[in-house]
This record gives structure tokens, C-alpha cells and sequence, in this order.
């Protein structure tokens, strides 16, 4: 009783947050929506046992993708009115499109057929009494463990990459030294000068 | 996994921990060396003794039995263990020749030679890959660092254009890939090399495996550069900085082309009948790009990237013939090849005039005279790669063509030695340029590293001659394993 209400809750947030993203005004608010869709997801997503993707979900999505379109967004100066303008020249095509890919999902909602073997066929069977979490960590890090070491070496090369390739080092640009500043002696920028009276310091 | 059995596998796997261990450690000595080109200088020097060290690691393993690694994921054989040889020392080559080159271009930084660890280190994961997900992490690995290397120069145009094209249409070959090995795990159920193997030989006319392995076999023969996947092959070696070409023509293709040997052979090694067609294809259209392709060049580092699409479809000759001969004659081709270019590239590094890099084939002329040891070496390095008799080439030709006929493709071998003798048109030509035109001006003198290189190897096309059989021993051992 209490799943069903929470998957209608999720269920029409999530519809709802998804709409919005499209037809928001601001394209700070379509992004906000984003993450609210996303944050609903995870939701249905607990509640099909999947707590793994849920958490991932979250992390991935909205703690890094979806962060980064809110600063690609404030940053660049998009008129959404503007992109919008040609909407009812396209509207044939687009609902045309739109129509076809509906059609796809009904059908395929038609024919459908949930194999009951499907299950026993897993090469990797979900233990008993064991959450998904627990469950993938002793995939990745025992089984797997080669893989997850090469899939860090191929995230380091485009590190490298990155760097190589656009790092730049400007000459006359003024930096932060830390150290520099904490090893500052007094007597290094203070001088005591003794005036006569009457002479100035020139 | 307890751990005496991850010590036993990471005993076999000692070369790629060296590579990668050695690697993050020489990325720290480069960052935190006070002066750039210093550091760029000693890593550039150690990563030259760590990867003669990781082929002396992988000589010594294959004085052992081998086995399988990580619940079969890694597979350490005498055939994997040539092949990592190969390819150490071809990078070890392609930084000997990288290293003045570099600093006088101003590009010396000591990302470079740990790139070329982080792609050798790759090549050695692809040709040991004993299942679908080792095989696209090992590729992945070497491809990254290889579209970083082709747009190292960033400043340039050209060289940046090379980096672009190659990544997106690298990019475009690993998503083919991809899709076919979530094919063939969706039809074997399985990502495994051995259940792909039981898989295919009890389903004997399985459509969806073998829509799986005709886009495996599409996205190996991006890496491997064979026609008509091979648009990117002249634009990259032109615009790459010219060592960057080197590398490419030589450690690569020779690693990715035993990748698709394993893969052929071994887990789809019943299907042969079916995978056969494909790659004689593959090898027709590789052999007639790269002859035709190649005569009208201007530019020697288009000729050789020509070139190298050619020899892709020779070696592809004697692959489809799908025997354990056809795999150790591609082992043997490749392991020449590799020695007649990394020579060819050494000549073309010692192109330097005072007003900067050349790269014509004219800029060649009248080599004879100014400079005969270059030219010598020069005609005995494009005699060899073209398959002339009496130099070493001509045996990784004759027992390609060999093993294709012994499986009963004689036709496929007449029409490979009609290209080869169309492509021969194209190396006389740059032999003629050296010997018979006036000279146009002088080369500097080369550095060190490149002169040794472009002298050793030209004399290796003859000197290897006597040992000729200790060679073909060498791979038929290694080769010998695969094929049926």
C-alpha cells in the first residue's frame, strides 16, 4: 500500500519535473527540473530494489552532470525565446518524428514477453541476503578487478590528455605561492630608513 | 581470489605491471623535476630502459608454461608474449627516434614518453585479451593514448587536425566494436573467449554471432587501418609529428593485427568459413588502396602511410587462410615490416635542412651523392618493405602468400602478387629519386639516436638473412597455438 503510493508520488513528479524541463521559460528552471526528474527516478528505482542505480543516479547525474549543465547554462548566453522561434514551421516534422517513436513504444509494449528463464540465465546470479551494493563490489573488486584497474589507467591517460593538450603557462600572470608568502621575512620588505631632518628620502 | 593465486597471476603478469607502475612513476619524476626540458629528457631516457626491461620481462616469462589470468580474462601464451616483445622494442625504437627530434621542434615534454608506456602497456593488455571486455580496455587504452600522441603538436594545424580525425573516427570504430561484442555476448551469453568458442562451434550457422563478428571485425580493421576503413590512415601520419608516424606505423598495426588473429582463430576459430570472405575482402580492397593510393604521392609520410595500408592487406592474405601457417606467417611479416619501417621513418627523420623539417620525396634527390650510407640504407629499407628478393621482406611476403595457398586460395595469392608488383612501381620511385636526380641541397647532419636506427636497420634487411630459419622458429613457436 505504502509502495504503490509512493511509486504514484515519484511516478507523477517525475512526469511532471520531465515536462517542465521541456517547456520552462528559464533555462535555469529546465535544469533544475532535470534534477528533480532525476532525484524522482532514483526514487522508482529504490523502490525495484535497485538501490546501486539509485545511488548512482544521484551522483553521477546530479551531483556532476547535472551541475555542469547549470554552469554551461548561466555561463553562456542562450536566448531560449530566440531557439524556440522556428517551433511552429518544425511542428510537422517534429510531431511526425515525435508520433513514430510513440508508436515504437506502444507496439513494443504490445508484444512484449517477460521470459521466465530470463532470471536463471544471469552469469552472475544476485545472491540471497545480500544487497545489489554488496553484491557488485565483490564482482568488481574480486572477479573484476583487472578490469576496474584498467578502466582507472584509461580515465588517467585522458587526464594526461587533457593536460597535455591544453594546459598553457602564461607568463606575467601573478599566482598564490603559499609558501612564499608564509616564509616572508620582515626584512625583506620592511626598511628602516633613517631621515635627516629636512633631506626627504630621495 | 586468495592471495597466492593473485600472486601467480600477477607473476605472469610482470611486464604490464612494470609498464604501469613504471609509468605513474615516471609521470611524478617529470612533474616534480625542476626544470622542464630536463625532466622531459630523463623520463624520455628511462622510459626507453623500462620498456626494454618489460620485453626482458616478457623473454623471460615466455621461458615458462604461460596460463590464464584473472578467471581467464588474461591469457599469457608464447603467442602473446612474442607479440609483447614486438612491441616494446618497436616503442623503444620509436623513442630513440623521438628524442632530438622533439627538443628541436620545441616540443619536448615528458608526457610523451610516458604516453608511449600508457600505449605500449595497451597493446600488451590487446594482444594477451582472453575475453570481450580485456580486449576493448586494452584497445581503448592504447587508442587514447595514441589520439593524444597525433595531436601532440597542438600548435599546428595540421597536427591538430590529425589528433581530431583520428579521435572521432576512432571513436566511431569503437562504437562498431562495441555493438558487435554486446552482440556476440547477447548470442554466446558469455564475454569470455573459450564459452565464445563452444558457443560458436555448436550453433554452426548462428546469424547473430556472425553479425556480431563482422562489427568486431570492422572496428580491429579501423585500429589496423585495412581498406575501407582506412580513410584516416594519410592524413594522420601527415599531420602527426613525424616520430608520432613512426610509432604508429609500427608497434600498433603489429599489435592489433595479432589481436584479430587471436580473435579469428581462437574463440571463432569454427566459423572460419564464414569470417573467411570477410577478411579476403578486407585484404583485396587493403592491397588495391594501398598500391593505386600510393603512386601519385608527393609526400613521403603519405607514401608510407599508403604503404602501410598495403602491407595491412598482405598480411591480411595470409590471415584468412584461417591455419596456424597464416598466423605465424602474419607473426613474421609483421615482426619484418616493423624493422623496414622504423628504418624508412629513421631516413625520413634525417630529412632536417637548415630551414627546417622536409618531407618530400624530391627533397630526396641526389641522396647518393650527398649522402651515400643514407641512400644505401634508404634502398635496402624500401626493397625489403616492397618484398624484393634477397633482402629479409621478401620472406614475410613468401610465406604469407604461402599460407594462403596452402589453404587452397591460389587465386587470392595471384591477385596479391599483381598489387605487389603495381606497389613495387612506388618504392622504385623513391629509390630513383635518391640515385638518378641532381641533388637539390644537403641534409644536416642526423642525431645520433636516428643515425643508428636508419643504419642498423638497413643493414638488417641483409644481415638477418643467415638467421632467417632461428626467426621462423621463433614464430612458429608463438604462432603455432592458434588456428586450426
Amino acid at each position: 500500500m505504502l509502495q504503490a503510493a509512493a511509486f504514484y508520488i515519484f511516478s507523477a513528479i517525475a512526469v511532471f519535473s520531465a515536462l517542465m524541463v521541456v517547456f520552462a521559460k528559464n533555462p535555469v528552471r529546465a535544469v533544475l527540473f532535470l534534477i528533480l526528474a532525476f532525484f524522482s527516478a532514483a526514487g522508482l528505482f529504490i523502490l525495484l530494489g535497485a538501490e546501486f542505480l539509485a545511488m548512482i543516479l544521484v551522483i553521477v547525474y546530479v551531483g556532476a552532470v547535472a551541475v555542469l549543465f547549470l554552469f554551461v547554462v548561466m555561463m553562456l548566453d542562450i536566448d531560449f525565446a530566440e531557439l524556440k522561434a522556428g517551433f511552429a514551421e518544425n511542428a510537422i516534422v517534429g510531431g511526425a518524428v515525435a508520433s513514430v517513436l510513440a508508436l515504437v513504444l506502444v507496439l513494443s509494449g504490445f508484444i512484449w514477453v517477460d521470459a521466465n528463464s530470463a532470471q536463471a540465465n544471469l552469469a552472475a546470479p544476485t545472491p540471497e541476503g545480500v544487497s545489489n551494493v554488496a553484491a557488485l563490489g565483490a564482482l568488481i573488486y574480486d572477479r573484476y578487478v583487472l578490469f576496474f584497474q584498467l578502466a582507472g589507467l584509461v580515465l588517467l591517460v585522458a587526464m594526461i590528455g587533457a593536460i597535455v593538450l591544453t594546459l598553457r603557462h602564461r607568463d606575467g600572470v601573478k599566482r598564490q605561492d603559499m609558501h612564499k608568502q608564509v616564509n616572508r621575512k620582515r626584512e625583506d620588505s620592511v626598511e628602516i630608513v633613517d631621515v635627516e631632518p629636512g633631506e626627504g628620502i630621495g | 581470489m586468495t592471495a597466492s593465486m593473485l600472486l601467480a597471476d600477477l607473476t605472469l603478469m610482470t611486464p604490464e605491471l612494470m609498464l604501469a607502475v613504471g609509468a605513474l612513476a615516471l609521470l611524478l619524476v617529470g612533474v616534480y623535476w625542476k626544470s622542464e626540458l630536463g625532466g622531459a629528457r630523463i623520463v624520455m631516457r628511462l622510459t626507453i630502459g623500462l620498456l626494454v626491461l618489460a620485453a626482458g620481462a616478457a623473454i623471460w616469462l615466455a621461458q615458462g608454461d604461460g596460463g590464464d589470468t584473472f578467471n581467464g580474462a588474461f591469457n599469457v601464451d608464447a603467442f602473446s608474449l612474442y607479440a609483447k616483445t614486438a612491441v616494446f622494442f618497436a616503442a623503444a625504437v620509436a623513442l630513440l627516434l623521438a628524442f632530438k627530434f622533439l627538443e628541436a621542434e620545441k616540443l619536448a615534454k615528458f608526457e610523451y614518453p610516458v604516453l608511449i608506456a600508457l600505449a605500449s602497456l595497451g597493446m600488451a593488455i590487446m594482444v594477451s585479451a582472453d575475453d570481450l571486455i580485456t580486449l576493448y580496455m586494452g584497445l581503448e587504452l592504447q587508442s587514447l593514448s595514441l589520439y593524444i600522441l597525433a595531436a601532440f603538436n597542438r600548435d599546428s594545424l595540421r597536427s591538430s587536425e590529425a589528433g581530431l580525425k583520428y579521435f572521432v573516427l576512432g571513436a566511431l570504430s569503437s562504437g562498431l566494436l562495441l555493438y558487435g561484442a554486446s552482440l556476440i555476448y547477447g548470442f554466446s551469453g558469455t564475454t569470455d573467449f573459450d564459452g565464445i568458442a563452444i558457443a560458436a562451434a555448436e550453433a554452426g550457422n548462428n546469424v547473430g554471432l556472425l553479425f556480431g563478428l563482422v562489427f568486431l571485425v570492422s572496428g580491429l580493421a579501423f585500429k589496423i587501418s585495412a581498406a575501407p576503413f582506412h580513410m584516416w590512415t594519410p592524413d594522420v601520419y601527415e599531420g602527426a609529428p613525424t616520430p608520432v608516424a613512426a610509432f604508429f606505423a609500427t608497434a600498433p598495426k603489429l599489435a592489433a593485427m595479432a589481436l584479430l588473429a587471436r580473435v579469428l582463430t581462437e574463440p571463432f576459430g569454427a566459423m572460419v568459413d564464414q569470417w573467411q570472405q570477410v577478411i579476403i575482402v578486407l585484404a583485396i580492397l587493403s592491397m588495391a588502396v594501398g598500391s593505386f593510393g600510393a603512386l601519385m604521392q608527393t609526400n613521403i609520410k603519405r607514401l608510407m602511410g599508403y604503404s602501410s595500408i598495403g602491407n595491412v592487406g598482405y598480411a591480411l592474405v595470409g590471415l584468412s587462410s584461417g591455419t596456424a601457417i597464416g598466423v605465424w606467417a602474419v607473426l613474421l611479416y609483421f615482426t619484418l615490416y616493423i624493422i623496414g619501417v622504423a628504418g624508412a621513418f629513421a631516413v625520413i627523420l634525417s630529412m632536417r635542412k637548415a630551414e627546417g623539417m622536409v618531407e618530400r620525396i624530391d627533397d630526396l634527390a641526389g641522396l647518393s651523392k650527398t649522402r651515400p650510407a643514407l641512400a644505401w640504407a634508404m634502398t635496402a629499407l624500401m626493397f625489403s618493405i616492397g618484398g624484393m628478393p634477397f633482402l629479409v621482406g621478401f620472406f614475410g611476403k613468401f610465406f604469407v602468400f604461402y599460407a594462403a595457398a596452402s589453404a587452397g586460395l591460389v587465386w587470392l595469392v595471384v591477385v596479391a602478387v599483381l598489387f605487389s608488383t603495381v606497389s613495387i612501381a612506388y618504392y622504385l620511385r623513391v629509390v630513383k629519386v635518391i640515385w638518378f636526380d641532381e641533388p637539390t641541397g644537403e641534409f644536416l647532419p642526423a642525431p645520433a639516436g636516428v643515425a643508428f636506427v636508419s643504419r642498423a636497420t638497413g643493414l638488417a634487411t641483409v644481415l638477418l638473412l643467415p638467421f632467417m630459419i632461428a626467426l621462423i622458429t621463433l614464430v612458429v613457436n608463438a604462432g603455432g597455438g592458434l588456428g586450426g
